[in-house]
């Protein structure tokens, strides 16, 4: 364990109070489990998700500043979000701060009317929940504390689009080993298979899900997300691993819309990468919140022995 | 909506319905045909997207490859294009995988994949054609074209 990360801030987001509210808890159980603390910012707010970037996005640029702006204030100098999105975000708030004026001068003055410190780039870093876990324990000292090892489970490990793309607001990737990979992510690979987890080779794991147009055009986001299962369970995989509350949902949606409206069903379970981890801690599945998914794992989980 | 030569998106999702049940047999037999082929289906639904958009689509080659280029000319002035990068890139490496060994044991598999990996490269740009959006909210970040969003929200605080 390098001691790095031990502490850090933590932002769930509004979707892990909500939709991925068992991310939420098996990201905090899983915390525990490795002695990692994690201090949630106190009075966040949204990171400005998709919508406030579309319409104005020095607006968000500023929304997730503030966050930054909590956390400096409580004194951290990294900060972690579970959500893909809040994690994309909060990335894209620190490079806009650092590369466009126009961005800093509205954050300064919406900060200044606000009555808070107005956040500078280069203060607090951002990680994403596996950079925390990957950084802080690795996967040797996981491989150590696993006490129910997923014992040769075939997962396929989904990434979403956020986690990597735009490649500009991640400087960190791509720096050859050790670092992530923008092209081919395998943190969380990395991860799980210290767990005893037996990864496919997954060809789709960073593919889009028609994530944002769940509701405006639901047919696209749903013929998405059947490929993305079909795929995965042409890869041998019993499980999809996720990373993102968003992902998440959407995955377990369209696979009973799938059934529903185009006759196609899949059997591939969805659990979050931290639900996994935890069972392999040897942590139960109530506790991890595996009762909250959309998708019934509790068969599988079973005969498996895990949870 | 079709290239130059006609073939429509919905041409190419039943070609690859058609693999995806081709015995295995069929698929190891003609097992360099099909991921020439798969290739060139990448290339005609790049083409479908760029015909759409009014661009004659390049003949140059990136890395080897002219999917890669045509993802490329794609992506200008579009950045939510780059949400299809990955797919177009593990496309030309299920292609390399077969054309490497095509006697491989697990080369049926191996198409299969690829043929999966091709239609989400159409699911995705026909996603696109019907809401040009599709992968703009999510990763597709804008902070360089600021200056193009009008009206703003935070110039009236």
């Amino acid at each position: 364990m390098s001691g790095k990360y031990k502490q850090v801030a933590y932002y769930p987001g509004c979707a892990l109070e909500g939709t991925g509210h068992a991310y939420n808890r098996s990201t905090r159980e899983l915390g525990k489990a490795l002695g990692l603390d994690i201090v949630e910012l106190k009075n966040w707010n949204c990171c400005g998700a998709m919508e406030v970037k579309n319409v104005d996005p020095k607006l968000q640029t500023y929304l997730s500043a503030r966050n930054l702006s909590i956390a400096e204030g409580m004194g951290f100098d990294t900060v972690m979000a579970p959500c893909n999105g809040c994690y994309h975000n909060l990335k894209k708030a620190e490079y806009d701060l650092a590369n466009d004026p126009a961005s800093r001068e509205v954050t300064d003055r919406l900060s200044r009317k606000a009555g808070h410190a107005t956040y500078e780039a280069g203060k607090v870093e951002t990680i994403h929940a596996l950079d925390w876990v990957k950084e802080a324990i690795g996967e040797k000292g996981l491989k150590a504390r696993v006490r129910n090892s997923l014992k040769g489970l075939k997962v396929a490990n989904y990434y979403g689009c956020m986690y990597t793309r735009p490649r500009h607001i991640f400087p960190e990737k791509d720096k050859g080993p050790g670092s992530e990979s923008t092209l081919k992510p395998h943190f969380m690979d990395d991860l799980l298979a210290a767990a005893g987890a037996e990864n496919v080779e997954y060809p789709l794991k960073t593919a889009c899900c028609g994530g944002a147009h769940t509701l405006s055009d639901s047919d696209t986001s749903t013929k998405l997300v059947l490929n993305l299962l079909t795929t995965a369970e042409a890869c041998g995989a019993e499980v999809i691993a996720t990373e993102c509350p968003t992902c998440h949902t959407g995955l377990e949606m369209h696979q009973v819309r799938a059934e529903k409206v185009f006759g196609r069903k899949t059997t591939v379970k969805i659990l979050y990468f931290t639900q996994l981890l935890g069972m392999a801690l040897g942590l139960s599945a109530r506790k991890l919140g595996v009762h909250e998914n959309l998708s019934d794992s509790s068969d599988l989980l079973r005969a498996r022995g895990l949870g | 909506m079709a290239n130059i030569h006609g073939t429509s998106l919905d041409d190419i999702a039943a070609r690859l319905d058609g693999m995806v049940i081709a015995p295995d047999a069929a698929l190891t037999a003609a097992a360099l045909d099909l991921a020439d082929e798969l290739l060139a289906l990448g290339e005609t639904i790049l083409e479908v997207w760029l015909a759409a958009r009014g661009e004659t689509p390049t003949k140059r080659i990136v890395e080897g490859f002219r999917l890669l280029a045509l993802h490329r000319q794609g992506a200008r002035g579009e950045p939510s294009f780059n949400a299809c990068r990955e797919t177009c890139r593990e496309l030309v490496y299920h292609h390399n995988l077969v054309r490497l060994d095509p006697a491989h044991v697990d080369v049926a598999r191996r198409l299969r994949l690829g043929v999966m990996v091709a239609r989400h490269l159409q699911l995705f740009i026909g996603g696109k054609l019907e809401i040009a959006g599709l992968g703009e909210f999510c990763c597709s970040s804008r902070p360089l074209r600021q200056h193009e969003t009008r009206a703003q929200a935070t110039e009236a605080v």
